[in-house]
């Protein structure tokens, strides 16, 4: 009796663990444990190292709190980084989404045969490392010998300064943005508009809704989530945009293109101030992240109703 | 517990000692190749093709002759790898053991930088006394924080065209700077840099003189605020933007900016290069790297090229220097044999060597070092680089933002505070304003 007693409290939890790692959870979370190891180590980490830094004074030797950022709402330059960074982001975000809407239309109606053709052709702005077709852009706009001033020049116009004027400067970076950008918007809508049963177009018709009808009561409310993810992971990673306007303009003339990320690193690390540069790249987490939660909130709320 | 029989008395521990250090003491020393230990070594990865092998080569053979295992990473200044190099080791407290920093980087890093006084100090005594421009930035506080490098160090004094020169402004470049003599530079100064840039403007080849915010628009700029004797911040650290010499500096610059290439204000460091290659400008601010290229890319060109000193002002002939240095990580595990490395690089034969392999783009800082065949024997046209390294020292070699203390330095200089107020104010913003606009960006500068 007390014989099997024993052996019983030894099996029961060898079963538990036996029963835990077969469980479908267990296996999806070690199936994800790599993947949630790298972001930890390539993410968080200098995440929480960057919050750190920001705390520290401009020597690195002492904890001043909050004290970076009060300097940096003092500072007239900030104010117009945050101004520009806002700028730049929202309009290309917009553009992306409406150029990324009409050319995923354009597409979905293309017969299946060519599609495949024309979805490659236009996602190579997207798959070509940014710094490279920056580089193509900057020999078109540059200053002296622009290829699109010289062709002005063949129809008599006087050349554009592309990066030397505030305003062509600033028009410049967006253009390149969106031209990047896209590409991505079209093919996430293109994936949206596939999934839109085609029973709901054929119903709308029966019932006499003519085209912009249909846009606007089935494929934009069938497509609401997937443009509200896009938007959303576009405004972020285009708030971080780096490589486009230092290798444009590095936020000249006048400091009237920098972003977040191009003004950090002239005052982190050409400048000597990495607390400083550290300041300036976090100061749009917190909206973001108020952003992100009630977008994805919503997301999954409607996700819950359907 | 204590085992019985196995305790072991004061008399066994000595005797044991003593036997194994006797043995230890007798027996034969083999010396191994590398028995000096190991080495890392992070250098500016040159811009003139070939330029790295001679330093790598002086750098082998001190290492085999000094047994020591030595790995060179030749680091690219190109989207400011080495500026983030840097960052990274300073913040890991690990890296190379010899790094190369440019400019204001030694100072930024100096609580984190070994004191090389004892190499420096040899070293000029042995080569001649360095420049004003070497000791501002490597020395703080007494102490020597790098070695002044030969590889990287450079001139951004004028290279003009003779012909257009010549032809526009009935100015003889090669007569005020003769290859091989000494300068008779009397009356080369900023009147007759402003007659001779209105005249090539007039006639078609202006002065390409960047008005951007990358180094060589800030320097070039620096060196005409020097010579106005205009500072914007002084040597204490207090701002002195509003001054005569700064308004006088704003008022010649705002004279002189129209007068550029028209879209100066939007240059980067290529742009003056290509536009001495394209054949389009009469003189431009560089080392002798854009030369280089017309000689491969436009011989015709760099035949009438002819580098030389900067115009005179008020204050006198200041050239812009860009100096390098190799420091040594205090948290460096090898430090005697970096320091014993650095001295081999910077004795004269090494110092040669470097000048050769870069075609006379490298200066070393020492003054009895500038005055190499080197810069006499290039061509075309023969001697276009004589007068390059300022032998005869008729220039105050300089950098913008100094006499400021460094961290502030390194931020009007980052930031091209100087290039940003001639825009401003060229662009029709009153001077005042401008000026106030500066303040403000200073007093910025000042935290701690």
């Amino acid at each position: 009796m007390s014989q099997t007693a024993q052996a019983s409290s030894v099996a029961v939890p060898r079963r538990t663990m036996r029963q835990w790692l077969k469980r479908p959870s267990t296996i999806a979370f070690l199936m994800t444990l790599p993947l949630i190891l790298l972001i930890g180590l390539l993410v968080l980490y200098p995440a929480g190292y960057a919050i750190h830094l920001a705390t520290l004074n401009k020597g690195m030797t002492r904890f001043v709190g909050f004290g970076n950022f009060e300097f940096l709402f003092g500072r007239e330059t900030f104010w117009m980084v945050v101004k520009q960074s806002c700028i730049f982001a929202i309009t290309a975000v917009v553009f992306k989404a409406i150029i990324g809407f009409v050319v995923a239309h354009f597409v979905h109606n293309i017969p299946s045969k060519g599609q495949r053709k024309w979805r490659g052709m236009l996602l190579v702005p997207w798959v070509i490392p940014p710094a490279m077709s920056t580089l193509a852009w900057l020999w078109l706009f540059d200053p002296s010998y622009s290829a699109f001033n010289w062709v002005l020049a063949q129809f008599g116009a006087d050349p554009v300064p592309w990066t030397g004027d505030a305003y062509w400067a600033r028009f410049s970076v967006i253009l390149v943005n969106i031209w990047i950008g896209s590409p991505f918007f079209m093919i996430m809508y293109l994936a949206a508009l596939k999934s839109v049963p085609d029973q709901l177009y054929e119903a709308a018709l029966i019932d006499g809704a003519n085209w912009w009808q249909r846009i606007w009561y089935i494929t934009l409310p069938m497509m609401r989530n997937i443009i509200a993810i896009t938007a959303l992971f576009s405004l972020i990673v285009t708030f971080a945009n780096f490589d486009i306007v230092r290798i444009l303009t590095a936020g000249g003339p006048l400091d009237l293109t920098h972003v977040f990320a191009t003004w950090s690193f002239l005052v982190g690390i050409e400048s000597g101030d990495i607390p400083l540069g550290a300041s300036v790249s976090l100061f749009m987490m917190p909206f973001l992240a108020i952003a992100a939660v009630i977008i994805l909130r919503d997301v999954v709320k409607r996700g819950s109703q359907a | 517990m204590k085992r019985p029989g196995k305790k072991t008395t004061r008399r066994q521990f000595l005797g044991t000692t003593a036997a194994v250090s006797a043995a230890a003491l007798t027996a034969p020393y083999i010396r191994t190749a590398h028995a000096a230990g190991k080495l890392t070594v992070g250098l500016w990865d040159h811009w003139v093709p070939g330029a790295n092998d001679a330093t790598r080569t002086l750098i082998e053979e001190w290492a085999a002759r000094e047994k020591v295992e030595v790995s060179i990473d030749f680091i690219t200044s190109q989207g400011r790898k080495i500026l983030l190099t840097q960052a990274a080791e300073a913040q890991a407290r690990s890296g190379h053991d010899i790094l190369a920093f440019s400019t204001w980087y030694p100072a930024q890093y100096a609580e984190q930088l070994e004191p090389l006084n004892d190499v420096v100090e040899p070293l000029i005594a042995q080569n001649g006394a360095v420049n004003g421009t070497v000791e501002y930035l490597g020395k703080v506080d007494g102490k020597w924080l790098g070695v002044p490098a030969t590889v990287g160090s450079q001139m951004k004094g004028p290279c003009s065209r003779i012909d257009l020169l010549k032809k526009h402004a009935d100015i003889d470049i090669q007569a005020i700077y003769p290859a091989g003599a000494e300068p008779n530079d009397k009356d080369w100064n900023l009147d007759t840099f402003m007659r001779a840039a209105k005249a090539c403007h007039a006639g078609g080849n202006p002065f390409g003189i960047g008005l951007g915010v990358t180094s060589d628009s800030v320097d070039s700029v620096g060196a005409f605020f020097h010579a106005f004797g205009a500072k914007l911040v002084d040597e204490k650290g207090d701002i002195a933007v509003k001054s005569d010499q700064v308004r006088a500096a704003m008022a010649y610059m705002k004279e002189l900016g129209p007068l550029l290439a028209p879209d100066a204000p939007a240059w980067d460091d290529a742009s003056n290069n290509k536009w001495l290659v394209s054949g389009r400008g009469a003189m431009i601010m560089n080392p002798p790297s854009a030369w280089a290229v017309a000689k491969r890319d436009a011989p015709q060109i760099a035949e009438q090229c002819w580098s030389h000193g900067f115009p005179s002002g008020p204050a006198g002939r200041f050239g812009p220097f860009l100096p390098y240095f190799w420091g040594v990580w205090n948290f460096s595990s090898n430090k005697s044999a970096a320091k014993s490395l650095l001295t081999h690089l910077s004795q004269e034969s090494s110092a040669y060597k470097m000048v050769e392999a870069s075609g006379g783009y490298d200066i070393p800082a020492f003054a009895n070092l500038t005055k190499f065949d080197t810069w006499s024997k290039v061509e075309p046209p023969m001697g276009t680089l004589f007068h390059y390294p300022d032998p005869y020292h008729h220039q105050v070699l300089s950098i913008a933002a100094a006499p400021a203390p460094h961290k502030i330095a390194v931020q009007i200089y980052a930031q091209g505070v100087m290039p940003k107020m001639v825009v401003r104010h060229m662009q029709g913003e009153d001077i005042e304003r401008t000026l106030s606009w500066a303040e403000s960006e200073l007093e910025g500068f000042m935290r701690t």
